[in-house]
């Protein structure tokens, strides 16, 4: 084997197996979303998905979740990041424990929070016995999509937020330490400190997580399925439904192309904004 | 002592405060709704009904040995096993050479292969389950732990490559090219030079990849029928099973899940730091 053929041999596995599981799938989602039943191509899938009564609230309720979970875990995993520069005992200690939910799966943390939520739970027994109300509240019942909302944000943040936490923690670890020595001389306060110099140096670590935790919440559906069955329909849920309980692939297929274009679109909107000029890297 | 000097060490102490305040506050929400889950699956089925509920556990298995004798849960967690450890091997033996050839050489298309790999980050790749279904059917893989392996690899492959490519970055070329000078083959070098340095690293990796395949629900439940795994088992009779099950589930489901997380936790920062990048 020759030195040049070498690289290419180390990574045609990969690649091979990108193109047949991933490239190659994709084509056939968007081929059978546009396929009609008859066979021609046609956009009969999207009629059906969008006249279905449930396409908008799960097309809203995806967007809002989103638009709630990401920005209030990045201030939560930004803040808890920002704590830890500043321990000086136990700091590996703590985070351990918060990237704990790191190794949750989405079904288990819905579970976990089903237990906390449900009509008898761990949140109504507090409440009772502290006696704030006199009788259970329901949460997660048919009446109040508002506190379902409110449970299922609960439990994204608890869930997703150590992930967040784990890429900032590394990119704050990359920042040499000169950059705040040096704002520091200049007589910048803390808070200058973390707006002027940590945050644009963060922006590659920023960009990473956003775009990560985005595509993940615009995926969202094991743990809305776990704390409210199909009361709250979500895009990826509504896929799963026309797939497997309704079997017409074709549909799903269509839901399918609505997430995928949204995450793209979600992207490229953060790769524009969040721009890291070149050569201005660390 | 200066008033200015008094009033930076008020400040100091407040801040101490603030940051343990905000520590504890961060501790006890991770870790309350995880000890309750567990007060829940270590109680009977009438505990865990009963209201209002103990905030303590009742130390009885009753729930959880209900779920294991449960008609298809032990095939479940036998299949959830077997396909979380073909992902791991899949996903390693395909992303560590890509890994160590993206660290090591500079050829044609490298760029090309690179962007690749990022680009499967952009989509939410449960959903390319949807198509393989017919496709598996055709092929005669439908319902197999191998298939759904596959499409689990394809998860955790991007962070393989990633992960390996900056593990392998990390070993120092000059120790390779030294093991070539004492007339060792470049096989021979990788295996006695390079790998012992990146062993612990390439473990980590697998686990990782382990983990994203045992705790996956949509691809695994929309590919297994008959031959379910356990998230697909738990989110298909979400709505059938009573509570106590369901936590019993949620328990082990989060067991071996944290317990994985917990032998690699000192790599994790490593290896998300550079895969940044």
């Amino acid at each position: 084997m020759t030195n040049k053929s070498l690289p290419y041999c180390l990574i045609a596995p990969s690649a091979i197996f990108t193109v047949a599981l991933f490239l190659y799938p994709l084509s056939l989602v968007a081929l059978d979303a546009f396929t009609s039943k008859s066979g021609g191509y046609s956009l009969e899938n999207f009629q059906v998905m969008v006249s279905h009564w449930k396409f908008g609230t799960a097309l809203r309720n995806t967007l809002l979740l989103t638009a709630v979970v990401v920005p209030l875990q990045m201030v939560v995993a930004l803040s808890l990041a920002q704590l830890l520069t500043r321990v000086k005992s136990g700091r590996d200690t703590l985070l351990y424990v918060w990237t704990i939910p790191l190794g949750i799966s989405d079904l288990a943390a819905g579970i976990i929070w089903l237990g906390i939520f449900e009509q008898t739970g761990f949140l109504n027994s507090a409440l009772i016995t502290m006696g704030v109300v006199d009788t259970p509240v329901s949460i997660l019942g048919f009446n109040d999509t508002f506190a379902t909302l409110v449970a299922i944000v609960m439990a994204e943040i608890w869930r997703s937020t150590a992930i967040v936490l784990v890429i900032l923690v590394s990119g704050i670890g990359l920042i040499p330490k000169e950059y705040s020595e040096a704002a520091e001389v200049f007589g910048a306060g803390a808070w200058a400190k973390f707006t002027r110099v940590t945050l644009p140096l963060l922006r590659p670590s920023l960009q990473t997580a956003l775009i990560l935790r985005s595509i993940l919440a615009l995926e969202v559906f094991a743990v809305v399925a776990a704390l409210s069955g199909t009361k709250f329909p979500v895009l990826m849920g509504e896929t799963y439904n026309w797939q497997f309980a309704l079997q017409d692939g074709p549909v799903a297929a269509a839901f399918a192309l609505v997430i995928l274009a949204l995450s793209i679109g979600v992207t490229l909107v953060y790769l524009r904004w969040l721009r890291v000029p070149k050569g201005a890297g660390l | 002592m200066s008033t200015k000097a008094v009033s930076t060490e008020v400040a100091q102490k407040r801040l101490r405060r603030v940051l343990i305040v905000g520590a504890a506050i961060a501790t006890v929400w991770v870790l309350l709704p995880i000890y309750l889950l567990f007060v829940n699956a270590w109680s009977s089925q009438d505990v865990v009904n009963a209201f209002p509920k103990s905030f303590l556990p009742e130390m009885n298995h009753e729930s959880l040995s209900f779920l294991l004798g449960f008609d298809g849960v032990l095939s479940s967690l036998v299949n959830s096993l077997i396909v979380a450890m073909i992902t791991m091997v899949f996903s390693i033996g395909l992303g560590a050479p890509a890994g160590y050839a993206l660290a090591r050489y500079d050829f044609r298309g490298k760029g090309t292969f690179r962007l690749l790999i990022l680009l499967t980050r952009a989509f939410p790749l449960p959903l390319l389950a949807l198509p393989l279904t017919v496709l598996y059917i055709q092929l005669g893989v439908d319902d197999t732990l191998v298939g759904l392996a596959l499409v689990h690899t394809m998860l955790a492959l991007p962070f393989a490559v990633l992960i390996t490519f900056s593990l392998f970055s990390g070993v120092p070329t000059e120790l390779e090219e030294a093991a070539w000078v004492f007339g060792c083959t470049k096989v021979e070098a990788f295996r006695r030079v390079v790998l012992p340095i990146a062993l612990p690293g390439l473990a980590a990796s697998a686990i990782f990849a382990f983990v994203i395949s045992w705790n996956e629900v949509f691809a695994s439940s929309v590919l297994m029928i008959q031959n379910r795994t356990l998230t697909a088992f738990l989110l298909q009779n979400l709505d059938v099973s009573p509570m106590h099950m369901k936590f019993a589930g949620g328990a082990l489901l989060v067991l071996p899940a944290a317990a994985f997380m917990f032998l690699i936790r000192k790599h994790l920062f490593a290896m998300w730091g550079i895969s940044n990048r």
